[in-house]
């Protein structure tokens, strides 16, 4: 059935999954959220130790979904891949090194005789939850801003800066999309320690940190999407050349109605999760907040990649600039990709049948204490 | 900084992240399938002690998938980061194995991890099983798509090159996943890591047994360990035959290399052990062994499956051979370099608009493509891989494979029919084989990467035009950082194993 499809509808199916990896991605950063909440949010050892055996059933699927993907852009826009990569070197190798360090914390962090010392694990989480998001923030945030490179005739990159990357901390306004994820991503941990930890004088705790992360999230999110509805964007025409274009994003937005209902949704979702959390304590906010982020990110995605729009614009050569057309990888392996696609749908009900099976019962004190079951 | 140090960082860096990785890869492989045994033993016979033994493996293998993951993630990326040429070149075929891997296999793996390790009193013990199993057959899945991936590039095939994109598109998904090479890479590959687990599970078992602890708990351990063992040695030796097989069918310089053999011969025979001759040159007629023992016909035997067939030797490869119809790199270095201006001159056609010169020019380009890489070569002598470590790896690698089967077959005799505490000799070599059979893999691989060079990929693209231009300094600099942090993680990995393991199967965990 998707060899049915034209080039063109593979191409913008492949850019809809990647934008829907790209909201769960996010959702999931509630992981990364929590860790950065470490140092703050427990007043003992006990509570400390909640928060990181709540967040530690979940890690896995975070840091896979970004092992996926990385897989699905390089197998989708496989330009992409070798041009972003390679060429913004350090940024990506800042946010790989954020990552490594979490894969083993927390497995290492309460072990006996494990070398750093547990102070240095959490140390590790703390990064990982705040560093690391506000370099993928920023490195997302390059989409928008565009980054300095050229293709030679093989389609080799060649970047023109010597920063290789980190010439993208230097823009401001990529923080507006950085700082707005970092807070976004504490609120979606609040929520969720709220639904799955069982703890009264931590949800009192927890309804004043999402009161105060709103009010930090909000300045930051409302400037990012000032930012790139007032901004030029890159657009190209039927012959693929690339140009200049003033208030594309928003021109974007008007021409795509339904993606235009999505972003707004997941706003009013992440605003109703937000509310059900900080006055109510409501167990189910995190359930809202997900669907409101998915529906949100998903929508800016499609605003970066539909109706002629370079997705990954470069500044030093307009024309390399590139496109959902010009990047992606190749009729037949699209339609044979779509097939294996079909597949997630089973993954996806797996995943919340073990989320279900393993989340039946609240995170309490009595589990924690209790040796004869495995935690970290 | 020139980019040839560049692209020899790139490699030092791959080289290292990938030796490090399958420091921690094997493990899993193998022992997961080996818990999942002991949890299926515990639930047929409901002995309490087989769910101590199960979570005692357990406990380690936890310890050592937390590493295999941190040091994964970089695998994938760096395909981006360091082989930015190559990710775009062969992307349309290579890329679709990794995500189908993500798909398919890593969130298997995650999501029945932790129902494994937090789900035993959260879900039945049914479900629980279900799990474990479930976590030993994604992790093996997901070894076979990155293998499929580097099947591809030892042998490069359902795909045509697209000149207006210049890169390799895929032309039948099935050729790529299923291809012979691909397929035997896996099962070579997977057991090994068999084997690994094996060896560790029977090493650890031994140190139990020699320090006089946990007595019932070890010799169980170690019957499973050990047939475990002895069953998957005998199948890697039997796949690392087939391996040698389609390495001579498809990589003959890898080959020659590997043996050692510089003049190709009818009824060649295998070096079962030999040193090489380090003053011999290609085309001289200095001998290429110091000293070696050759076991007579083997290599015919193996390498292409009769006695009296022709092995390939480097000079042949390298000067040609027209008696066994074997070109010479100077005829392939200049196809390929019509090739590549075939190419250039299909790009100047298609800016100027002109259809037949195109067309022209593709049909040149797709008559040569085979010999395509060769055009980024000068040097015919460019072509030999680095023939000391291929040939020495492999051979360690052969060495020790028969050492296995020894070993798991000698450990099965005396468990079974005698009282294996009083043989501390057999003990002591269970436990001094854990390491060497990392080293037996490590080799392996070192076989296939090194044994590939001077290739990315097979004729198609080689090492140093696959490489991203970063400049030296970059990759140093992040050499320098992954082998600190690296072996940071690899300290602490080390030293909580082995607290872990001195808390015994009673200790918790
Ligand atoms: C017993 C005799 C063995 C033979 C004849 C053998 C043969 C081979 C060959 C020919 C290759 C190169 C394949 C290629 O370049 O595509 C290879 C690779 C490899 N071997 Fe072995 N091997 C043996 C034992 C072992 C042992 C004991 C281990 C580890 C415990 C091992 C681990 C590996 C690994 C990890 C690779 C790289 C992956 C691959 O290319 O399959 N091998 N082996």
């Amino acid at each position: 059935m998707f060899e049915l499809l034209s080039f063109l509808q593979l191409q913008q199916l492949w850019w809809m999954i990647v934008s829907l990896l790209a909201g769960l991605f996010v959702f999931l950063m509630f992981i990364q959220g929590g860790q950065s909440l470490l140092f703050s949010l427990p007043e003992n050892e006990v509570e400390k130790s909640m928060l990181i055996n709540s967040l530690g059933r979940k890690w896995e699927l975070g840091f896979t979904t970004l092992v996926l993907f990385g897989g699905a852009l390089f197998a989708a826009f496989p330009l992409f891949y070798a041009t972003s990569f390679g060429g913004a070197y350090w940024v990506w190798l800042a946010i790989l090194f954020c990552f490594i360090i979490q894969a083993v914390s927390y497995e290492y962090r309460k072990k006996e005789n494990n070398f750093l010392g547990q102070k240095t694990y959490e140390m590790f989480l703390y990064i990982n939850g705040s560093l690391g998001v506000i370099l993928l923030g920023v490195a997302l945030s390059t989409l928008f801003s565009g980054a300095s490179f050229h293709l030679d005739e093989n389609f080799f990159v060649q970047w023109d800066t010597n920063l290789r990357g980190l010439e993208a901390l230097f823009i401001p306004q990529n923080y507006l999309l950085a700082f707005s994820l970092f807070f976004l991503a504490r609120l979606s941990a609040g929520l969720y320690f709220l639904s799955n930890i069982n703890h009264a004088s931590l949800h009192v705790r927890i309804q004043k940190m999402l009161l105060k992360n709103t009010l930090l999230f909000l300045p930051f999110f409302l400037g990012f999407l000032a930012w790139i509805f007032l901004k030029e964007g890159f657009a190209y025409d039927t012959s693929g050349v690339v140009h200049i274009e003033a208030y594309k994003y928003l021109s974007n937005l008007l021409a795509l109605p339904v993606v235009a209902v999505m972003i707004l949704l997941g706003v009013v979702l992440v605003l109703v999760a937000l509310y059900l959390g900080i006055f109510k304590a409501n167990v189910h906010g995190i359930k809202v907040m997900g669907v409101g982020i998915v529906l949100a990110v998903m929508g800016i995605f499609l605003l970066l990649g539909f109706n002629q729009t370079a997705f990954y614009p470069s500044l030093s050569a307009l024309q390399s600039s590139l496109t959902i057309e010009n990047s992606s990888g190749s009729h037949y392996t699209l339609t044979a990709m779509s097939y294996v696609a079909l597949i997630i749908p089973f993954v996806l009900a797996y995943i919340t049948y073990a989320w279900y099976a393993m989340d039946k019962k609240d995170i309490d004190e009595a589990e924690i204490r209790d040796a004869s079951e495995h935690h970290y | 900084m020139n980019e040839l140090a560049s692209v020899d960082w790139s490699r030092a860096q791959f080289a290292l992240t990938a030796i490090y990785h399958f420091l921690f890869v094997p493990l899993t492989l193998g022992l997961s399938f080996i818990i999942a045994i002991m949890e299926t033993l515990y639930i047929k016979t409901g002995d309490a002690h087989w769910k101590k033994i199960t979570q005692f493996w357990m406990s380690l293998f936890a310890i050592n998938f937390a590493i295999g993951v941190a040091t994964g993630l970089i695998m994938e990326f760096e395909f981006g980061t360091n082989w930015a040429n190559y990710s775009w070149f062969v992307g349309d075929i290579f890329g679709a194995p990794l995500a189908i891997e993500g798909i398919l296999a890593f969130f298997m793996e995650s999501t029945f991890f932790a129902v494994m390790f937090f789900g035993w009193n959260k879900v039945s013990p049914k479900f629980h099983l279900l799990s474990t199993w479930l976590v030993a057959i994604g992790s093996n899945l997901s070894a076979f798509w990155i293998l499929v991936a580097n099947g591809w590039m030892q042998y490069p095939v359902g795909m045509h090159f697209n000149p207006a994109t210049a890169r390799n598109e895929m032309e039948n998904f099935f050729d790529v996943a299923l291809s012979p090479v691909a397929v035997i890479k896996f099962l070579h590959t997977v057991a090994s890591g068999y084997v690994i687990g094996a060896l560790f599970v029977v090493g650890i078992s031994a140190w139990f047994l020699l320090k006089k602890k946990e007595l019932l708990f070890a010799k169980r351990s170690m019957v499973v360990g050990a047939t475990f063992g002895l069953i998957t040695s005998l199948f890697l030796a039997f796949s690392g035959d087939e391996s040698a097989y389609q390495v001579t069918q498809h990589q003959p310089a890898k080959l020659a290399a590997m043996e050692g053999l510089y003049k190709g011969e009818s009824r060649a025979g295998l070096i079962a052990f030999g040193i090489l001759n380090p003053n011999k040159k290609l085309g001289d007629n200095e001998p290429e062994f110091l000293g070696d023992i050759e076991i007579p016909y083997m290599l015919s035997l193996l390498g292409h499956r009769h006695v009296d067939a022709f092995v390939a030797g480097l000079e042949d490869l390298v000067y040609g051979n027209p008696l066994h119809n074997i070109p010479s790199a100077s005829e392939r270095i200049a196809n390929g370099k019509i090739a590549l201006q075939a190419l250039s001159d299909f790009r100047e056609a298609k800016k100027m608009g002109d259809a037949p010169k195109m067309r022209e020019n593709e049909a040149i380009l797709q008559t040569h493509m085979k010999d395509f890489g060769y055009g980024y070569f000068e040097k015919p002598e460019q072509i030999i891989p680095p023939i000391a470590l291929s040939f020495y790896s492999f051979h360690i690698m052969v060495s020790l494979g028969m050492w296995f089967i020894a070993l798991f077959a000698l450990v099965l005799f005396y468990i079974l029919k005698r009282d294996i505490t009083r043989y501390p000799l057999v003990l002591y070599a269970a436990l001094w084989s854990i390491p060497l059979g990392y080293i037996a893999a490590e080799a392996g691989w070192i076989v296939a990467e090194v044994g590939r060079q001077p290739w990315a990929i097979q004729d198609l693209m080689p090492t140093h035009i696959a490489a991203t231009h970063l400049g030296g300094g970059n990759v140093a600099l992040s050499f320098t950082l992954f082998a600190i942090l690296f072996t940071v993680l690899l300290i602490a990995e080390i030293k909580i194993m082995l607290r872990q393991i001195s808390k015994g199967f009673e200790g918790g965990h």
